[in-house]
């Protein structure tokens, strides 16, 4: 059970590793800093609230491992700058069987996108802007309920 | 009167000018503790002008705005989080 809070970049591959030894599943989810579809985008900038941070990635794992059976289970976040293609965050999951591993990773992709303490800010060639949460990914957590 | 830690992040920070502060209050709720920052200055009640974008933490943990400040050391304001 890992939770690792960093400004510099990572290897996925390094990083599992030896993760989940002895699960029929795994499963891994890493997310990239995506192109904008009107500007250019420079930068990706990601403030996080360091105090908070692992505090909070901990309980959204912790409420993962005590709804799903998992073996392991990952979650990786970057802050500061980062250039379009860039990864930016990763989690994984490891289970004796698949539909634990699906959920408890999609579980957690849901709650990192708005109860952990990031905030992402777009540098563009025409400015910069905060970016905004959308409804979906508040809406997405009912199914959680 | 209490000594407290509050904290700004992303869009709350630039508008206020601070990342943090010390302040000593009798503000019994987070709400409360709003309504005292908004009266001080401008900045203020133009960072918090629209309170359904914004968010608070008491000592690390995530709070609706009428939770109690109780015995806290440090609170944090932010808008909703963008992670992931």
């Amino acid at each position: 059970m890992t939770v690792l809070v960093q400004q510099g970049d990572f290897d996925p591959a390094g990083i599992l590793d030896g993760f989940g030894q002895g699960a029929g599943a795994i499963v891994t989810f890493t997310g990239l800093v995506r192109d904008l579809p009107d500007q250019t985008l420079r930068q990706l900038v990601i403030e996080h609230y360091p105090a908070m941070t692992e505090i909070a990635l901990a309980t959204i794992e912790s409420r993962a491992r005590s709804r799903w059976k998992l073996t392991d289970c990952l979650i990786l976040h970057r802050f500061g700058a980062m250039a379009p293609g860039e990864r930016i965050m990763m989690v994984a999951t490891a289970a004796p069987h698949r539909k634990d591993a699906f959920e408890a990773a999609a579980f957690l992709m849901d709650y990192l996108k708005s109860r952990a303490p990031f905030w992402k800010k777009e540098i563009t060639d025409q400015g910069e802007r905060w970016v905004d949460s959308r409804s979906e990914d508040e809406a997405a957590l009912d199914r959680w309920a | 009167m209490t000594t407290i830690d509050v904290l700004y992040f992303a869009w709350l920070r630039e508008r206020i000018g601070v990342p943090r502060e010390t302040l000593r209050t009798d503000a019994p709720t987070v709400a409360d503790l709003i309504r005292e920052l908004t009266a001080r200055e401008e900045r203020y009640a133009l960072a918090f002008s629209d309170l359904g974008a914004i968010r608070a933490a008491v000592d690390q943990n995530l709070v609706e705005l009428d939770a109690p400040l109780a015995d806290a050391s440090e609170v944090a304001f932010f808008p909703p989080m963008t992670g992931g």
